[in-house]
């Protein structure tokens, strides 16, 4: 919760039940406990409130030295009944065309903490550099330091060999100078035939490796991480938040595309939630950077923040986002096939976005990479009213209980090149 | 027993000394490699500083460089919706129901939408829609870049309200002054737009169709009492008797090929029986069992006779061709009662008018007066009248909607003489055409895919239309500028809702617009109007010139009319008969080009030459290139309306000559024509020698009924090839070269062809286009044999002089092919789409050096085109010649300036079909798209695929029902049983391919 100061009513909702539910449970509760009353004010009031500023409702830090204690437990239970009997109640409602929300849940120590944290609120925790540690797979180079370290190896077997041998024949004297000793090894060297054959050997299959490898990476783009036009963090929505990959990715399941949100679909949060907390922080981009990435959807769209409205008649404009998997035009992929059918995790294919800041290419998207998992995947048969005839008959002919998809034809050259 | 007739595509193939068919049946491709055009000429190579090394240098650096450049991937953009449409899923497809009504053209049609953007157009079946191709190909015409973008004056584009401020002057000055006010509109069969026009006041309302049906309009009104056309369902007749009309084309707005292809099919040891008279060969013609050549003029008469002898029951004793045919004709009918009907295409009251007293006296049950066909009401008559009072200076304001009568009207001039004396003349339109730009006004409407609207195009029976788009341009539909016009605030929409709910359906507007249609009861019934007698009516017909040489007129199936002309697709869609691409021609007999000394030439590549003649008819005359036609009449030539459109048109789509200067008093005969030959060659795009078969056998089989019918064993009329295997004689089915692969498990696609149902009407090739970017390739690279069509219908002609009787007759080889040349005066067709087969065993995976075509377990043929390294050795391999080559990058590119070269035509790509680039081979693939997806859909909903689930773009688009596509593992689908048909067989089945596509026999219902 740290990145979130508000949240949207149904959250708030959810939350506290459950919070309803917890402290009947296990009345944990301390008197004028500020911690708690800061988890509380987050679950309750934040969407509304905040301590420093007005929103919704109006700023709360020091309302105690504003409103009586009692009148304050009366108005957060029950603000409508309160406003019956009360005229300061009444003008106090005033304030904003939303009424605001009953509590009658909230019990007198729950509000006591609240209240204690919104009179002296903890310090905020230290900034946490939350990015810039992305790890980008790098080339896998092993092979060739073996290769280099046994040509080492060899170079110096050589040429110990050769002292030894001229040593024991006794036709050189036992030491000689160091330039001596490099000559010999330089005419010896000349001389040997099979060495030379080996070193040609050696330099070719090298220069071979080195060139198909290099073949090989064109167009392959694992680790792609382009900079977006809005630093837009999956770790903090999908990681930290939670926020189901699908939720916002919502075509996956239907279509060929996964689909990237549209604008509307931020706002479904992002109505309330002008501004990250403290103490967010995307790599060294903290709170007053990112508040501004924030602005930038709003700007998109056209919402006032300050209003809490669309504004009239705004020319809208799309946020136009850096593609990052790229499959070429004639490889065709259909997420649903993936998501709903074989039920594919996302994270299989586009690796742990719930830990990325900024979003890069996991796998390396190649058609060996495709057909490896195809090769391996079996398909579950038995949740799919499709596959019941199908798998009656390969059980009858076969007498196999699970097929892979490569079984299926899922290796076809057809079923991905139209 | 089997037919062994002789099959031949082209005239040129009967000529036994034609080395071209020869070359052409040896050589692949046709094609010389172009070594002179990047080679030049020598002078210019040795004259060049660029020595051979530097050359190699330079090629050397740009590769290396291009290579190193490729290697940086573009940084490609994700843009999302920013408020996304809640019923839009990105990657998903939409469908819509709506109804075509261009004036030309009717149907409900259902339309593909990706992200916004339609892509296709299918036939609503729910609504009994049917598509030709001109329907299919009308989604491409909304993306015309040459549309009129938004409203003009005479001094360019101008805003809305000065429209309205302007017209609505006029139209009260109009008023003031008495001035007549008048409202030209095409047929539109649209109830709720005549009301709105009825609504700016005194309206003269006239119908103008551009190809007039008014003879049948004003005949029906005669006898019947209202203007409009009889229906007629061709499924019900057992025979049908047709003279002059061409209803497989565009007869009376068309839409009869479902209802004739029904009665087509033997069932139960029956099928109609079709005799037509005519004189150009028609695909109604192509199609009958009993095809009459008759002059134009002669048609007259015969329909004169045919009335006589069936209701009056007088039969001239004077013997003739004609008379045969017409007293055989007159048996038929007479045995055959109310299951009897007879049509004519002649745009004459009085030929009409014996038509509907043929029909009314024996009672045919094929032809209801009561539902009427609605779709064509043009008047002649009220036409002239109009273009008189304009020159008489009677008319205050013109308003023309959906018509473009400065192109389409034989006396054009007259009626641009006739605006210079209107006030005000104002065109609604979509294109930027003739009209528009002579009128003082040209307002922009939109394409009927962006629009709204109510069709009732059979009484009783409305259709609504629904944009599926949001408008590309500042347009405004006609409905809307007469609502504001007519001082009302109402939008169309709303109107229309409004005009709905007075009609009282009994469904709700929503589930109407779902469905596309609705229907109303109808209570009353038609019948003769008191006081209707035929001999009284028949006294002011007029007798019919005959002249030495007749012009018949006729619409092409690609472009109708004309109005789509600037539709790419359309100008390359073979004609179905002459196979002929991106021309209008005049037809000639083979006897008159003799006469005459005119000749169609086929030059190496196979393509066709053709002379030149001056066609006069009273005082127009016009060039046009000739192209002798097997069935022609002798003493008529035929012409296509449509073509020659200049104004608002791509240079390229300019093509032909302009017919209807020729089309005097809206009669599609003309007599008293005279052809004189010109100097000049013309170089037609003409498919008919591409792609043939090199000489195989075993393509068509036919039958007749009477032997269909008797024979016991399906051998008689279907006979398995034989093959020789070990000296013994046995069927080619029993023998493989090959290991069987099993096919038992999922699917198994097949796609079935009835050789019986299928018309040639060329849907499907569209529908072929659309689905899978077929690009278009222009007339000079289809002259080239280098057409990308997946999907070709190959005509074949046949004769009753067949190799058998020559054999048994011992006829020689020289007077065989002498004796085939006189039935090919009129010779039968039959109609055979062709596309890849997708042979189990197939000869072109074994020859792909680089495995880039392989086979599927579900019976399709892969081709994956970024392995393909364009070889050909596939295309050389593939008996049924179904592979094309990309010779050139067809899209972005300027040299091709079709919809694939424009931003706004791109927008009809399939997006789940790769646009193939340059230098790779491609063919049908079965659709594998639509079959992965049509899997996808069941597995996603957790359930089998339905029996008759599966469908590809040419099996839905099929109004006929010959083609049927489906999975042969399902033994309840209607697929396996056709496969398991016994009219069922392959292609060049001897050689051992088993294809996945299978055709069923022809059978013709003739004696013999």
């Amino acid at each position: 919760m740290k990145s979130v100061k508000q949240q949207s009513l149904t959250a708030r909702l959810a939350f506290s039940s459950i919070a309803f539910l917890f402290f009947f449970t296990l009345n944990l509760s301390a008197q004028g406990d500020a911690a708690n009353g800061k988890k509380l004010f987050n679950t309750n009031c934040a969407a509304c409130h905040k301590l420093d500023k007005d929103l919704v409702g109006p700023k709360l830090g020091g309302i105690t030295d504003v409103r009586e204690d009692a009148w304050l437990k009366a108005w957060i239970k029950d603000n409508a009944a309160l406003q019956a009997t009360d005229a300061d109640a009444k003008e106090a409602a005033k304030y904003s065309p939303t009424a605001m929300t009953a509590f009658p849940f909230l019990t007198d120590e729950n509000i006591d903490d609240i209240l204690a944290y919104t009179s002296a609120p903890p310090p905020p925790p230290p900034v946490v550099a939350t990015g810039g540690d992305v790890v980008v797979a790098e080339a896998d180079n092993t092979l060739l330091y073996i290769l280099i370290a046994i040509v080492f190896v060899l170079l110096l077997m050589v040429v110990n060999l050769y002292r030894t041998v001229s040593e024991l024949r006794d036709d050189a004297p036992k030491r000689k100078t160091t330039g001596d000793q490099a000559n010999a090894i330089w005419a010896a060297f000349k001389a040997n035939k099979f060495l030379h054959f080996l070193l040609t050997i050696f330099f070719l299959l090298s220069t071979a490796y080195i060139v198909f490898s290099w073949f090989m990476q064109v167009g392959v783009d694992e680790g792609y991480q382009p900079i977006q036009p809005i630093e837009f963090s999956h770790k903090i929505h999908a990681g930290d938040n939670k926020i189901d990959c699908q939720y916002c990715h919502a075509s996956a399941k239907h279509s060929k595309t996964s689909g990237i949100p549209s604008a509307n679909v931020c706002m479904n949060c992002h109505m309330n939630i002008s501004e990250v907390s403290e103490g967010t922080a995307i790599g060294n981009h903290g709170k007053e950077v990112l508040d501004k990435e924030i602005q930038k959807l709003y700007d998109a769209i056209g919402w006032d923040k300050d209003k809490l409205q669309y504004i009239e008649g705004y020319e809208k404009k799309p946020i136009e986002w850096v593609r990052v998997h790229n499959l070429p035009d004639f490889a065709y992929f259909n997420h649903s096939q993936h998501v709903t059918v074989a039920g594919v995790k996302c994270q299989e294919c586009h690796g742990p976005v719930e830990e990325m800041d900024e979003v890069y290419q996991h796998a390396p998207l190649t058609m060996g990479w495709c057909i490896d998992c195809h090769r391996d995947t079996e398909v579950d048969m038995t949740e799919n009213g499709y596959y019941e005839k199908i798998h009656e008959q390969l059980a009858g002919k076969y007498g196999v209980e699970k097929v892979t998809e490569a079984q299926m034809g899922g290796m076809e050259c057809g079923k991905c090149h139209y | 027993m089997a037919s062994n007739k002789k099959y031949w595509k082209s005239v040129e193939e009967l000529n036994e000394n034609s080395s071209i068919v020869d070359t052409l049946k040896k050589n692949e491709f046709v094609e010389e490699l172009p070594t002179d055009e990047f080679l030049g000429d020598k002078e210019s190579l040795d004259n060049s500083s660029t020595t051979r090394r530097d050359f190699l240098k330079y090629v050397g650096f740009t590769t290396a460089a291009a290579s190193l450049a490729a290697c940086e991937g573009p940084v490609k953009k994700a843009i999302p919706y920013v408020v996304k449409p809640n019923e839009l899923i990105p990657g998903v497809a939409d469908y819509y129901a709506t109804a075509i009504a261009d004036g030309h053209d009717f149907a409900n049609v259902l339309v593909k939408v990706r992200e916004g953007r339609p892509i296709k157009i299918e036939p609503n079946k729910d609504a009994s829609g049917e598509t030709n191709a001109r329907v299919q190909a009308s989604v491409l015409s909304l993306y015309d870049g040459l549309r009129l973008k938004g409203p003009k004056g005479k001094d360019g584009y101008i805003s809305w309200n000065e429209v309205d401020a302007e017209v609505g002057e006029k139209i009260a000055a109009a008023k003031a002054s008495g001035k007549q006010i008048a409202f030209l509109s095409s047929s539109d069969a649209s109830p709720s737009t005549a009301n709105l026009v009825a609504s700016l006041g005194e309206v003269n309302h006239v119908v103008y169709d551009a190809v007039s049906e008014s003879g049948a309009v004003d005949a029906y009104e005669t006898m019947y009492g209202t203007r409009a056309l009889p229906s007629y369902d061709f499924s019900k007749a057992e025979v049908i008797v047709s003279v002059g009309a061409d209803f497989l084309g565009d007869w009376q707005g068309g839409g009869y090929e479902g209802g004739y292809a029904k009665g087509r099919v033997p069932k139960n040891g029956k099928m109609s029986h079709h005799i037509q008279f005519e004189s150009n060969l028609t695909l109604t013609g192509a199609n009958a069992d009993k095809r009459i050549k008759v002059k134009p003029s002669e048609q007259y008469l015969a329909m004169t006779k045919l009335y006589q002898a069936v209701v009056n029951g007088i039969s001239t004793r004077e013997a003739g061709p004609l008379q045969d045919a017409v007293q055989n004709a007159v048996s038929k009918i007479k045995a055959a009662g109310s299951k009897a009907v007879v049509v004519s295409g002649v745009n004459d009251k009085h030929i009409q008018l014996l038509a509907l007293a043929i029909n009314n006296a024996i009672q045919s049950s094929a032809m209801d007066v009561t539902i009427t066909n609605n779709t064509k009401k043009g008047n002649d008559t009220a036409v002239a009248q109009l273009i008189a009072d304009m020159n008489a200076g009677k008319v205050g304001v013109l308003l023309i909607n959906n018509a473009n009568p400065v192109y389409t009207l034989p006396n054009s001039k007259e009626f641009v003489d006739g605006l210079a004396k209107v006030d005000a003349s104002v065109a609604f339109t979509m294109a930027d055409n003739e009209t528009a730009n002579v009128v003082d006004f040209a307002l922009a409407t939109p394409h009927y895919l962006e629009s709204w609207g109510m069709v009732e195009m059979k009484k009783g029976q409305y259709s609504l239309m629904q944009p599926t788009i949001q408008p590309l341009f500042d347009t405004r539909q006609v409905q809307d500028s007469l609502l504001k016009w007519s001082g009302s605030t109402q939008s169309y929409y709303e109107n229309l809702k409004e005009t709905f709910a007075t009609l009282g359906a009994s469904t709700s507007w929503n589930q109407a617009l779902h469905d596309g249609s609705f229907a109303l009861e109808v209570t009353e019934t038609a019948s003769v109007v008191e006081g209707f007698d035929l001999n009284t009516e028949l006294k002011s017909a007029k007798k019919p010139n005959v002249g030495e040489l007749e012009l018949q007129l006729y619409t092409k199936t690609g472009l109708g009319d004309g109005q789509q002309a600037n539709n790419p697709w359309l100008q390359e869609l073979p004609d179905p008969i002459t196979r002929t691409t991106w021309d209008n021609y005049l037809t000639v007999s083979k006897a008159d080009a003799d006469a005459l000394g005119l000749e169609n030439v086929y030059v190496a590549d196979g393509a066709m030459n053709g002379d030149y003649v001056e066609l006069k008819s009273g005082n127009v005359s016009v060039k046009v290139p000739v192209l002798v036609q097997p069935g022609q009449a002798e003493g008529s030539v035929g012409l296509a309306l449509g073509y020659g459109r200049t104004t608002g048109m791509k240079s390229e789509m300019q093509t032909g000559v302009n017919a209807y200067p020729l089309y005097n008093d809206f009669n599609t005969t003309q007599t008293g024509v005279t052809i004189t030959k010109v100097s000049g060659t013309h170089k037609f795009a003409c498919t008919q020698l591409h792609n043939t078969m090199m000489g195989r056998g075993d393509i068509i089989k036919e039958t007749t009924l009477g032997v269909f019918n008797t024979a016991t064993d399906p051998e008689v009329y279907n006979p398995v090839p034989k093959v020789s295997l070990k000296h013994q004689e046995v069927d080619a089915t029993t023998v493989d070269l090959w290991d069987e692969f099993d096919r038992s498990v999922g699917h198994h696609f097949n796609l079935s062809i009835d050789l019986n149902s299928c018309t040639g009407c060329g849907a499907c090739v569209i529908a072929c286009h659309a689905e899978n970017n077929v690009p278009v390739v222009g007339k000079a690279e289809v002259r080239k044999s280098r057409d990308m069509h997946w999907l070709r219908i190959d005509r074949y002609y046949s004769s009753d002089m067949t190799e058998e009787y020559a054999h048994d007759n011992n006829v020689g080889g020289k007077e065989k092919y002498q004796k085939m040349e006189e039935p090919s005066a009129n010779p039968t067709v039959a109609f055979q789409p062709i596309m890849c087969q997708h042979c189990n065993h197939a000869p072109c995976e074994t020859v792909c050096p680089v495995a880039a075509t392989s086979h599927g377990r579900q019976g399709q043929n892969h081709m994956a085109y970024n392995r393909c390294v364009g070889t050909r050795y596939c295309a050389n391999n593939c008996p049924y010649k179904v592979r094309r080559f990309n010779w050139f990058d067809y899209s972005n590119n300027s040299e091709f300036d079709f919809n694939m070269n424009d931003d706004l035509g791109k927008m009809v790509l399939n997006p789940d079909v790769t646009v193939r680039s340059r230098g790779v081979m491609e063919k049908c693939s079965m659709c594998i798209q639509m079959t992965q997806a049509t899997i996808l859909k069941a597995k996603k909903e957790g359930r089998p695929v339905g029996d008759n689930e599966f469908e590809v773009a040419c099996s839905n688009a099929c109004s006929t029902g010959a083609m049927v596509f489906g999975d042969i593992n399902n033994e309840n689908s209607d697929i396996y049983k056709l496969k398991n048909d016994k009219r069922s067989y392959h292609l060049l089945e001897h050689i051992g391919t088993q294809p996945n596509v299978v055709y069923q026999v022809k059978v013709r219902n003739t004696e013999a």
